[in-house]
C-alpha cells in the first residue's frame, strides 16, 4: 500500500510556513535557467505560477485550450477576493480567517495548508494594486471591502463584479510581460491529452494543437496542472463551456491520486433553468447577498407576483432560521435552505425551483443615505428610489445588467429570481504541503488540488486560494523538488516513453472517431449530467448512489459504441475535443458517486440524506470521516481509497453553527 | 420543440485559413425567445451532426459575456444588434419569426478565418507582450494602502479595465483598427499612479506592435465605440494619442 505523506513541516502552526520557507533547499540562478517548467491551464493559478517562476529565471512553457491566456474561467469571478489586511479595524486577522475557513469547510480541511493561505492573503492584495488592477476604492484613496459569506468580517477586496476579471488580467499582463522578453513559451488552442512519466517521475505531457490536430511532446523537470475543477461533469454548471477534468484526469490514471471527488460546491444564487436547450448557468455573485433578501411566499403555491406579495406574507427563511448570519450564511446552508422551501412547494416563478432575492428595501435604505448625505430633509419616494438605485448600480450594476439580459426582467423593479447551481469542485488531485500529487514532479495549483477548502468553500476564497499557490507557494515549494534535479539534463522527446505516450493518444483519439455512431456528444454529456445532479447533487442517498453507479457504466459502455463524432482528426474539431473531456467524465462521475457512497456522513457540499439533524443541519461524524479520502486509479472502475487522517491541533472540532 | 421562432440562417463556412470561404444557408425552428444565440447555434449543429454534417466552429467558452472568446459579426454588427452584450448575451428575442441572420466572423488581415466563425486573435496578445503591464515582479509590491488613489481615476482606470479583448472594435472599424483595444490598456495604467514611471515607452512599444500586426489607423468614426460590448470610451484613444505623442517628442 502507498502511504501518502503530507510533509506537513514540524513546529506551531504559526510558524511552519516561515520555517518551510528558510529551510527549503534554493535552486541558484544559473541552474534556473536550465530547468524547464509546463504549466497547464492559463487562469488566476496558471498565469500567476507561471509568471513568478519565470521571473524567477525559469524556462516555462504554458498551454491553453483557449485563444488566448485572458480567456481561462477565473475571469468570470464576480464578488471579490479575501485577504486578512484589518483594514476596516473590525477584528480581522490571519487566524480569523484560517478559522473561518477551516469551519466553513466544515473541518475537512488541513490546518497547515488553510493557515498558510491566511498568510500569504495581504501579500497577494499588494502584489495585485502593484500590477495596476483597479480595486474598488473609497473616497479617501484606500481600497473598499466589503462581506461574504460564512464571516462576520469585511475582509473581501473587489472590482464591481468584475473581479475574476481584473485579477486574470493582472496575472495575464505579468504572464505576457514574460512571454515578451522571452522567458515564456505560450501554446494557444493547445489541450493537454497526457502527462508522459519516466521512471517514476512527470517529465512532459503531449498536447494537442486543436488547429492542425497534431500531437506535440514536449519535455518539463516539472509539470504544474493548473486547470480549474470538474463542475461540468454536471452538464449545467456556472463553469465555461470548455471547462474539463481531462488533465487531472490523465494525471490520476499515471498515478496522482483524486481526493475528495464528491465534495462539490452548488451556489445559491444562479438564475434558474429556463429549458431544455440550456447550456450553462449563470451566477449571480454571492456579495448580493450583502445587500439583497431572500424570501418565498408564506403560503404553500403562491401564484401572485412578487410585488404584490404584502410584507408580513414573506417568509425571509434564512434570516429565519439562521439568526446570527442571516442572508450571509456558507453557500452550502443557503443552497439546502433554497432546495428545503422549493421541495416543500414554496418556489416561485413559472418552474416553482426558484426562490427571490430581492433589492427593495436595499434600496430604500441607500436612497435615505444619500438623502442624508445630500442634506434632503424631506426626499420624495421618487427622489429616494432614483438616489436608491444609484447606488445599487454603482455597486451591483453589471449583474443586474446580466440578469436582465438573460431573463428579459428588470432586477431593479422586481425581485431577481435565483436556484442554486453547480459552481466549483472542492476536491481535486491529492497534493501535499508543497502542492505535488502523489507523482513526484507533478503539481495541481488552484480548483484542481483540493487542498484547502474542506467540504465547502467559502465565498471570495477560490480567487484568493489561486493566486495564493501560484503567486507566492510554488515559487518557494517547487524548489525543494527541482534544487535535485539540477543534474538533470533537458531529455530527449524522442524516448520510448514519449513516443508511446503519444501512441496512446493517437489510438485514443481514431477510436473515438471511428465509433461512427448516432448520438452527439451533448446528449451522452446531458444524461451524466442528469444522473450526477439527480444523486449525486445536493442531496445524496446509499439507494440513488448505488443505481447511479451502474447507470454511469452502462453509459460509458453506450459512449464508446454510439457517439458520433463528425469532421476530421488532423482539424478543428471541437466536437473531437468535447468527446474527449466527456469521456473522462463519464470515468470521474462514477468515482464521485463511489466516494458520495463511502463518506457515511454529511458535511459541507456533501449531503446524505440519511445523516441529517432533527432540525435538517448536516450531521458529520468526526470518529469516522476525519480524513482526506484520496483514491488511487487501479484500473476501469476500480479505485482504491487511501485516507489522510485531519488533525486539528489548533481548532476545536464542533458542530457548525450559524445561527 | 420548445419555442415558435423559425429562421433562416445565412453562414459564413471555410475550411480553413488556406481555403476560400462561402456563405451556406440553413433553415431552423422551434427556437425558443430564451435561447441565447449560441445556443441557437448549438440547436443547429446537433441537427447538422445527427444528418452527418460538419457543425460550424466558432468561439465561445463562458458563455456569461466576459471572456470575450465568442466572436459573431451578426446582420452586419459584431456581437449583433444589442449594444452592451456579447453574442453570448444576445437572446433570441431580439429577433422575428421568419428573419433571415447573417453570421460572418471578424473580417480584419490581422484576424486570420481559423475555421468557419473563428478568427486568430493571438495579435492582440502580442500587443500586451509588448508593453501591456507594469514591470513589477511578485514579492516587490509595498502594502496596497501606502498608494491612495483618486477615487475618480480608480474609477476611469476600471472602466478601460473593463475591455474583455473580444476584438470586436477591430471588427467594426472600417480600418480594422486596434486603437480602442491598446488605448484602454494603456488609459488604465497611465491613470494608476503605479503605472506612470513606465508610460512613455508603454505607448511606444504597444503602438508599434499594433502597427506590426497589420491593423489600420483610426479615422475617429467612433464605430468601435458604439459596438464594443463593454462600453470603452473613445476618450481612450485620445488619452493614448497624448501619451504617445509626449513619449514621441519627449524621447531621447
Amino acid at each position: 500500500m502507498t502511504k501518502i505523506d503530507a510533509k506537513i513541516p514540524d513546529g506551531n502552526l504559526a510558524e511552519k510556513w516561515t520555517k518551510f520557507k528558510s529551510s527549503v533547499p534554493l535552486v541558484n540562478p544559473s541552474n534556473k535557467r536550465n530547468l524547464e517548467i509546463i504549466v497547464i491551464g492559463s487562469g488566476l493559478a496558471g498565469s500567476s505560477a507561471a509568471a513568478s517562476l519565470a521571473e524567477l529565471g525559469y524556462k516555462v512553457k504554458v498551454f491553453c485550450f483557449q485563444d488566448s491566456p485572458r480567456r481561462a474561467h477565473s475571469i468570470a469571478a464576480q464578488g471579490g477576493i479575501n485577504a486578512s489586511k484589518n483594514y476596516q479595524n473590525d477584528g480581522d486577522s490571519v487566524y480569523r480567517l484560517f478559522y473561518d475557513t477551516i469551519k466553513g469547510g466544515d473541518y475537512r480541511s488541513r490546518e497547515a495548508n488553510v493557515h498558510r493561505l491566511a498568510e500569504v492573503s495581504g501579500s497577494i492584495i499588494d502584489q495585485c494594486v502593484a500590477q495596476g488592477v483597479p480595486f474598488a476604492r473609497e473616497y479617501g484613496g484606500l481600497l473598499s471591502n466589503r462581506s461574504f459569506g460564512g464571516t462576520q468580517v469585511q475582509r473581501t477586496f473587489y472590482a464591481a463584479g468584475q473581479t475574476g476579471q481584473q485579477l486574470l488580467l493582472g496575472a495575464y499582463s505579468a504572464l505576457q510581460r514574460q512571454v515578451g522578453m522571452g522567458n515564456v513559451k505560450l501554446y494557444t488552442r493547445h489541450e493537454m491529452q497526457d502527462v508522459v512519466t519516466i521512471d517514476g517521475k512527470a517529465r512532459g505531457i503531449i498536447a494537442r494543437d486543436s488547429v492542425s490536430g497534431a500531437l506535440e511532446r514536449h519535455f518539463g523537470h516539472a509539470v504544474l496542472l493548473c486547470t480549474g475543477g470538474y463542475g461540468n461533469v454536471f452538464y449545467l454548471s456556472t463553469n465555461a463551456m470548455g471547462s474539463n477534468v481531462t488533465a487531472a484526469w490523465k494525471a490520476h490514471k499515471k498515478g496522482a491520486f483524486f481526493a475528495n471527488p464528491c465534495y462539490t460546491q452548488i451556489h445559491p444564487t444562479c438564475i434558474p433553468v429556463s429549458g431544455d436547450h440550456q447550456s450553462k448557468l449563470t451566477l449571480m455573485s454571492e456579495s448580493l447577498r450583502n445587500d439583497g433578501r431572500i424570501w418565498v411566499p408564506k403560503k404553500e403555491n403562491d401564484t401572485r407576483k412578487a410585488n404584490e406579495i404584502p410584507e408580513d406574507e414573506r417568509d425571509y427563511y434564512l434570516e429565519r432560521r439562521y439568526p446570527a448570519f442571516g442572508n450571509l450564511v456558507p453557500r452550502d446552508i443557503a443552497s439546502r435552505a433554497a432546495k428545503e422551501r422549493c421541495d416543500a412547494g414554496f418556489g416561485v416563478g413559472s418552474s416553482k425551483m426558484a426562490v427571490y432575492l430581492d433589492y427593495a428595501a436595499a434600496i430604500i435604505r441607500y436612497g435615505k443615505g444619500e438623502a442624508n448625505k445630500h442634506n434632503m430633509y424631506s426626499p420624495t419616494d421618487e427622489e429616494i428610489q432614483s438616489m436608491g438605485k444609484a447606488v445599487v448600480k454603482e455597486k451591483y450594476g453589471n449583474l443586474f445588467d446580466m440578469y436582465k439580459q438573460i431573463t428579459g426582467e428588470d432586477p431593479y423593479a422586481v425581485p431577481m429570481r435565483i436556484y442554486p447551481a453547480v459552481h466549483y469542485t472542492m476536491g481535486g488531485l491529492w497534493v501535499d504541503y508543497n502542492l505535488m500529487t502523489t507523482v513526484p514532479g507533478l503539481y495541481a495549483l488552484g480548483e484542481a488540488n483540493f487542498s484547502d477548502h474542506g467540504a465547502n468553500r467559502l465565498g471570495a476564497s477560490a480567487l484568493m486560494q489561486g493566486l495564493a499557490d501560484g503567486y507566492f507557494v510554488i515559487p518557494y515549494t517547487i524548489g525543494a523538488y527541482l534544487a535535485a534535479e539540477i543534474r538533470t539534463p533537458s531529455m530527449s522527446t524522442d524516448s520510448e516513453d514519449f513516443v508511446k505516450a503519444e501512441k496512446a493518444v493517437r489510438d485514443r483519439l481514431e477510436t473515438l472517431m471511428n465509433i461512427k455512431g448516432s448520438k452527439p456528444v451533448d446528449y451522452f454529456h446531458k444524461r451524466l449530467g442528469k444522473i450526477m445532479w439527480d444523486e449525486c447533487g445536493m442531496a445524496r442517498s446509499e439507494k440513488g448512489l448505488k443505481a447511479s453507479i451502474k447507470e454511469i457504466q452502462a453509459l460509458q459502455k453506450e459512449f464508446w459504441s454510439d457517439v458520433k463524432i463528425p469532421g476530421e482528426i488532423d482539424n478543428l474539431n471541437p466536437e473531437l475535443e468535447k468527446a474527449g473531456r466527456v469521456a473522462d467524465f463519464l470515468e470521474l462521475g462514477e468515482l464521485m458517486c463511489i466516494d458520495a457512497l463511502d463518506r457515511d456522513e454529511s458535511c459541507g457540499g456533501h449531503f446524505r440524506l440519511e445523516y441529517q439533524t432533527e432540525d435538517g443541519e448536516a450531521l458529520r461524524d468526526d470518529v469516522k470521516y476525519a480524513y482526506v479520502a484520496a483514491w488511487e486509479y487501479e484500473k476501469q472502475s476500480i479505485f482504491k481509497l487511501h485516507k489522510e487522517e485531519l488533525k486539528y491541533e489548533n481548532i476545536k472540532i464542533a458542530q457548525r453553527s450559524y445561527k | 420543440m420548445e419555442g415558435n421562432l423559425n429562421l433562416t440562417l445565412k453562414i459564413w463556412r471555410q475550411k480553413n485559413t488556406q481555403t476560400a470561404g462561402k456563405f451556406e444557408t440553413y433553415q431552423v425552428s422551434g427556437i425558443s425567445t430564451d435561447m441565447s444565440f449560441l445556443e441557437m447555434i448549438d440547436v443547429l449543429n446537433n441537427r447538422l451532426i445527427e444528418e452527418g454534417d460538419d457543425p460550424v466552429a466558432f468561439d465561445h467558452d463562458c458563455r456569461e459575456g466576459i471572456c470575450g472568446m465568442c466572436s459573431m459579426y451578426i446582420n452586419g454588427r459584431p456581437h449583433g444588434p444589442n449594444r452592451g452584450v456579447t453574442t453570448c448575451q444576445l437572446h433570441m428575442r431580439s429577433f422575428k419569426d421568419g428573419e433571415t441572420i447573417t453570421v460572418e466572423p471578424w473580417r480584419a488581415s490581422a484576424f486570420p478565418v481559423i475555421k468557419d466563425l473563428v478568427v486568430n486573435r493571438s495579435a492582440f496578445d502580442r500587443i500586451i507582450a509588448a508593453g501591456g503591464f507594469i514591470s513589477v515582479n511578485t514579492g516587490n509590491a509595498q502594502d496596497a494602502n501606502n498608494l491612495p488613489i483618486n477615487k475618480d481615476n480608480a474609477d476611469d482606470a476600471f472602466a478601460a479595465a473593463a475591455c474583455i479583448g473580444c476584438g470586436a472594435c477591430v471588427a467594426a472599424c472600417k480600418n480594422a483598427s486596434a486603437m480602442l483595444f491598446t488605448s484602454a490598456k494603456i488609459s488604465q495604467l497611465a491613470l494608476l499612479p503605479q503605472g506612470q514611471i513606465e508610460a512613455a515607452t508603454r505607448a511606444q512599444a504597444m503602438v508599434a506592435q499594433m502597427d506590426e500586426e497589420g491593423f489600420g489607423a483610426c479615422s475617429n468614426t467612433g464605430a468601435c465605440e458604439a459596438e464594443c460590448p463593454k462600453g470603452i470610451s473613445i476618450e481612450n484613444i485620445a488619452r493614448m494619442n497624448r501619451e504617445y505623442f509626449s513619449a514621441t517628442f519627449s524621447s531621447k
